[in-house]
């Protein structure tokens, strides 16, 4: 596209020296319509007083790619309109004075392949500190296919995850040993065993477990690999503990990753604090390792809960898919971490499906084709318990690794009874859902007529009970779905 | 001991009424359902021996479940499960798979321990079944 073509009045003083707004240089176009292999980002923009809202989008646009704060000659040594981004569309944010939604469009030129690091560096690069703005959040990217297809994604996937850990038809349950920290080689391998044993098919390290000097990395791969197969021994049934190999540096992470491969263990995790080139390096090592690639998304509050400034989970998930990885945290909707009914679906969404289409209840505001990526295991971890079955299975479906830490190994007969009491539960609620019964409406009575035959499960309910997480989200859909009337 | 595979291995031994519910909620997402029979319960024994083929055209809930019996009569002694398979795109895989079956006696399995260099352990999984030759695992020898 030439400078004449884009026809506007406003340009013939473009190339003037100075500041001139950025709507004026190109970076707002409410005409534009992007092609299917634009990179398109929609960002929460909460402009300072007195700058209109369309300048503040193209700002963003502006300072997201090419442009700096004044005019510059050396533009024109390019096809200067392709590297521009484009605000392509401005909305009111529904019930806010402040807030807006700004459409943004990137030309795939922008970005290298296959590196979340570039296009992160890009559209989250300088932008957020832009001081014509109050807040900035970046909300949601449409990844074109033509993009997505330049990256690994996911080392193994689902349908592969299941088919090697031989889970059909449920989700797959998992906790995470308890105190995280702590506890020495053989006392942590003890809980692994107890765990596994009594029904779990993973446990998992926490995302703070590295290697103290309470417990070094090598003395506790040994020791939870004693307990898995020990466990296995005893069911008949393939297990895992969740190795996490995070560490200082790019070589000892390989270290401890071979290690782990060594000892036979099906998989190792990471730490989202590691960084997005560590992540892809550690999943193309898990590609080539035949290892699940487990991801703790430690961090991430910090610059996803708030609504107004950050980027949104769900961009986050999008990434780690990209970036491969086999499992990620996306809430649990009724555990005790932040986490909005609408809002967790809409994350579950983007790890598990194939297509996505916009969907404001869910905070999806583009169509995604994910091509025939596979998916990734969503994991649901933090404050949730036998008694909450039904809800869970209603909330976050069957593609899900379920984690009940404290509620396996908090159970007053032991660790193993824990699990058990937390198998039964699933497989009675996947019986009762599969024979067709409103297994929500009757989730309690489904539990109790399963703890008839399992007294582990009948001391878990009359643990835990009804306990519950009742706090207000911080984060929300702007969109609430309108009950339908009963 | 119990082997614990399968989706519904921790709940007690299912009926055949219950087996035909969870046989018709994979009919109605369409989903075939296959039986398949094995004298090894390793959990890397990927491969059981498969009852015929996947029942790709039968739509009869009591007709599956006919097959499980047939299986269950000439093999009475051996593990048995049925697979429900979805081949929607995206997915293509077991959708569902649990224990119809299971010998009257099962023996486990020994964990055999090597020990090698720098305190690594490598481990090896041996069900006691497999001490006999295929066919004669179990008390079906008579």
């Amino acid at each position: 596209m030439s400078e004449n073509e884009n026809g506007s009045s406003k340009r013939s003083d473009r190339w003037a020296a100075g500041v001139m707004p950025y709507a004026e240089m190109g970076y707002y176009e409410p005409d534009y319509e992007p092609p299917p292999s634009d990179v398109l980002c929609a960002f929460r923009i909460t402009p300072q007083p007195g700058v209109p809202p369309e300048e503040a989008g193209a700002a963003v646009a502006g300072e997201s790619s090419t442009a700096t704060w004044t005019v510059v000659w050396t533009d024109r040594l390019t096809d200067y309109p392709t590297y521009q981004a484009k605000c392509y569309r401005v909305d009111r944010v529904p019930g806010n004075e402040e807030q807006y939604i700004a459409y943004i469009a990137y030309s795939i030129d922008l970005f290298e392949e296959g590196s979340i690091a570039n296009l992160t560096s890009s559209i989250i690069g300088n932008v957020f500190g832009f001081k014509a703005l109050k807040a900035l959040r970046l909300e949601d990217m449409r990844i074109p296919l033509h993009y997505v297809k330049t990256f690994q994604g996911p080392a193994h996937g689902i349908v592969m995850e299941r088919e090697y850990l031989d889970k059909f038809g449920r989700p797959i349950l998992g906790a995470t040993t308890k105190p995280k920290l702590g506890l020495s080689a053989r006392n942590y391998g003890r809980v692994v065993y107890e765990a596994l044993r009594g029904g779990l098919d993973f446990t998992k390290d926490d995302e703070n477990i590295n290697s103290q000097p309470f417990m070094r990395w090598r003395d506790r791969y040994i020791h939870a690999m004693e307990g898995v197969n020990r466990a296995q021994a005893t069911t008949g049934e393939v297990k895992g503990h969740y190795l996490n190999v995070t560490a200082a540096t790019m070589e000892d992470m390989y270290e401890r990753a071979q290690f782990a491969k060594d000892l036979g263990s099906v998989i190792i995790m990471i730490d989202l604090t590691i960084g997005y080139t560590a992540i892809q390096s550690m999943a193309k090592w898990a590609r080539a390792n035949g290892m699940i690639l487990h991801l703790h998304r430690a961090g991430h509050a910090t610059y996803t809960r708030q609504k107004n400034h950050g980027v949104n989970f769900r961009v986050i998930a999008k990434w780690m898919r990209l970036a491969g990885v086999d499992h990620i945290h996306a809430g649990t909707v009724v555990g005790k971490l932040e986490g909005d009914p609408g809002a967790v679906a809409g994350y579950y969404d983007t790890c598990r499906l194939i297509k996505q289409s916009v969907d404001p209840a869910k905070g999806i505001y583009f169509d995604q084709d994910w091509g025939s990526m596979p998916g990734m295991m969503p994991v649901a971890s933090g404050g949730i318990h036998a008694g909450q079955m039904h809800d869970l299975l209603h909330y976050l479906g069957e593609d899900v690794v379920l984690q009940f830490g404290g509620g396996t190994i908090g159970h007053p007969m032991g660790i193993a009874a824990g699990a058990t009491a937390n198998r039964v539960a699933l497989e009675a609620m996947i019986k009762a859902r599969n024979e067709g019964r409103d297994y929500r409406a009757e989730g309690w009575d489904i539990l109790r007529a399963a703890a008839k035959h399992s007294r582990e499960l009948e001391i878990a309910l009359s643990t835990w009970g009804e306990i519950t997480f009742n706090y207000e989200s911080t984060d929300t859909p702007d969109v609430v779905e309108t009950p339908t009337a009963t | 001991m119990r082997i614990t595979q399968g989706t519904f291995s921790f709940l007690p031994d299912l009926t055949d009424a219950e087996i035909t519910a969870q046989i018709q909620y994979a009919l109605d997402n369409n989903w075939p359902c296959s039986v398949e029979f094995t004298d090894d319960p390793h959990p890397r024994n990927t491969y059981w021996d498969m009852w015929g083929l996947p029942l790709f055209d039968l739509e009869d809930a009591a007709g599956v479940l006919e097959e499980v019996n047939a299986c269950r009569k000439a093999y009475p002694e051996r593990y048995i499960r049925l697979n429900a398979y979805d081949a929607t795109y995206g997915r293509q895989t077991v959708a569902l798979s649990f224990i119809v079956q299971r010998p009257a006696e099962e023996p486990g399995f020994r964990l055999d321990r090597e020990e090698v260099n720098d305190r690594r352990i490598r481990y090896k999984l041996h069900p006691y079944a497999l001490d006999r030759p295929e066919g004669e695992r179990y008390s079906e020898r008579s």
